[in-house]
């Protein structure tokens, strides 16, 4: 059964042959990205499809590699791969994948996983010392974060030379000695690089977006004689705008617009946006339901904050938020976020008694 | 693009720097450059303690505390107790990809 199963492996359609290797062949990969290829990106950019983006860890070939040739250590993530073997078109090299388990260098160099101890184990099972006659790997410079040079040296022989930050500056790295310009060693954030993150922070809040929708349904309802369904709609729908206006302000606005919202705070940021986005939506809607002062007060504590809170998630996407200052982003910012939710939700409460006329 | 000011716990000893230049090699930020064959800081604010320079300082000349820079993990970490990690507390939408 288990020969049955090895035989029947499809051979991943990205590859190009097979080129004898020390340790038995290994798969050629082609430079080109196929219609799977480019599909597979955009799963993977906007779901939790990346989480199983992978391919097999171990050596591959670009071109016809010899042993003089140039090691560039990479992740398994399908998508990071993909770019690598696109930006080493027409060189001959040898890519070693380590088991990242389907995460990007960054990321699984901050868990470990692009680590130490996985690049010396690829390296001896690859047998790379003789494959190569050579002593040094290349390695993307993100890597760093979880690869300590000194400690491969010591244990493969290998010199760990940290390459460019991003692939395409591969074949500018090489031509000029492997010297990197400032340049290809400073992580960017390009607005394109912020808007391909966004359907990544949208799409985990409008999956809780329901739950939203079904409270404020079921408070705006709520009537002494049941509830009322005519009701709920027609003052709920007013909350129910401005949950998705905070969510479009702090997951998508905030991000794509991010250096043009002043102050660096992402909750400052957050609260900007969601304060106008807010703004616009009441506009657009005709103000609260009865004009009531209670309603006012609380769309403008309970969305800006909502926005907030949101923009406040994109620290984990971003290239250049540490532990520390989101750290002191947090301790100012749960205890507002719950103070402004509980006060808003008692204002709601106030409104809605006082239309039963209790108050 | 500039986070918080102040607040990294980012430490450089000059005393044990050797110039070797992994500093300048590894930081995405541009923290470190090279001044009379050692490395200097720059620009302390633009660290956002990824912890490169610190696990391939052979030379024990830089430390800094690492982790997760992500709200979301942090609050889990609030939550649900442990270390901030990127998992996303082990639901299917990982935050790195």
């Amino acid at each position: 059964m288990q020969t049955l199963k090895f035989v029947k492996k499809e051979i991943p359609a990205w590859t190009a042959g097979t080129v004898d290797a020390q340790a038995g062949p290994v798969f050629r990969v082609s430079s080109d990205w196929s219609r799977a290829d480019y599909w597979g990106m955009i799963k993977s950019r906007s779901s939790a499809f990346r989480m199983n983006y992978a391919v097999a860890p171990g050596l591959y070939a670009v071109g016809s590699p010899t042993k003089d040739s140039d090691v560039f250590v990479t992740a398994n993530y399908k998508l990071t791969f993909d770019i690598v073997r696109r930006a080493l078109a027409g060189m001959h090299a040898w890519v070693l994948a380590l088991d990242t388990k389907s995460i990007n260098v960054w990321c699984a160099a901050g868990k470990g996983t692009f680590g130490t101890d996985e690049l010396v184990k690829q390296i001896t099972l690859a047998r790379l010392s003789e494959v190569v006659s050579h002593r040094r790997v290349i390695l993307p410079q993100l890597g760093a974060v979880g690869v300590c040079a000194d400690s491969v040296r010591k244990e493969t022989g290998f010199r760990v030379s940290f390459g460019p930050v991003e692939a395409r500056d591969i074949p500018a790295y090489v031509k000029a000695g492997y010297k990197k310009t400032k340049e290809m060693s400073l992580i960017r954030f390009s607005m394109f690089d912020r808007m391909v993150l966004t359907p990544m922070e949208i799409n985990p809040m409008m999956k809780k977006y329901p739950w939203f929708a079904g409270g404020v349904l079921l408070l705006f309802g709520l009537a002494p004689t049941g509830i009322l369904f005519k009701q709920a709609w027609q003052s709920g729908m007013l909350f129910l705008a401005l949950g998705l206006a905070a969510v479009f302000a702090g997951a998508f606005v905030t991000p794509v617009l991010l250096p043009f919202v002043p102050f660096r705070s992402f909750a400052v940021k957050g609260w900007i946006v969601g304060m106008l986005t807010t703004f616009l939506t009441m506009q657009a809607m005709g103000g609260v339901p009865g004009q009531s002062a209670f309603l006012l007060v609380a769309v403008y504590l309970l969305f800006p904050a909502l926005s907030s809170y949101i923009a406040l998630q994109f620290t984990g996407a971003t290239t250049y938020t540490g532990m520390s200052g989101v750290n002191k982003e947090l301790k100012v910012g749960i205890p507002v976020y719950i103070i402004a939710s509980v006060i808003s939700l008692i204002l709601v409460v106030l409104f809605k008694v006082r239309e039963w006329g209790l108050l | 693009m500039k986070y918080l000011a102040n607040v990294t716990t980012l430490q450089f000893f000059s005393d044990k720097c050797t110039g070797c230049g992994r500093c300048v090699e590894v930081c995405p930020h541009g923290v470190f450059e090279m001044r009379d064959k050692r490395a200097a800081v720059t620009d302390r604010d633009r660290c956002m303690e990824c912890g490169a320079c610190a696990k391939n300082c052979e030379f024990s000349a830089i430390a800094v505390s690492t982790g997760v820079g992500c709200a979301a993990a942090i609050i889990n970490s609030l939550i649900y107790g442990g270390e901030p990690t990127c998992d996303c507390s082990g639901t299917a939408s990982s935050c790195c990809g």
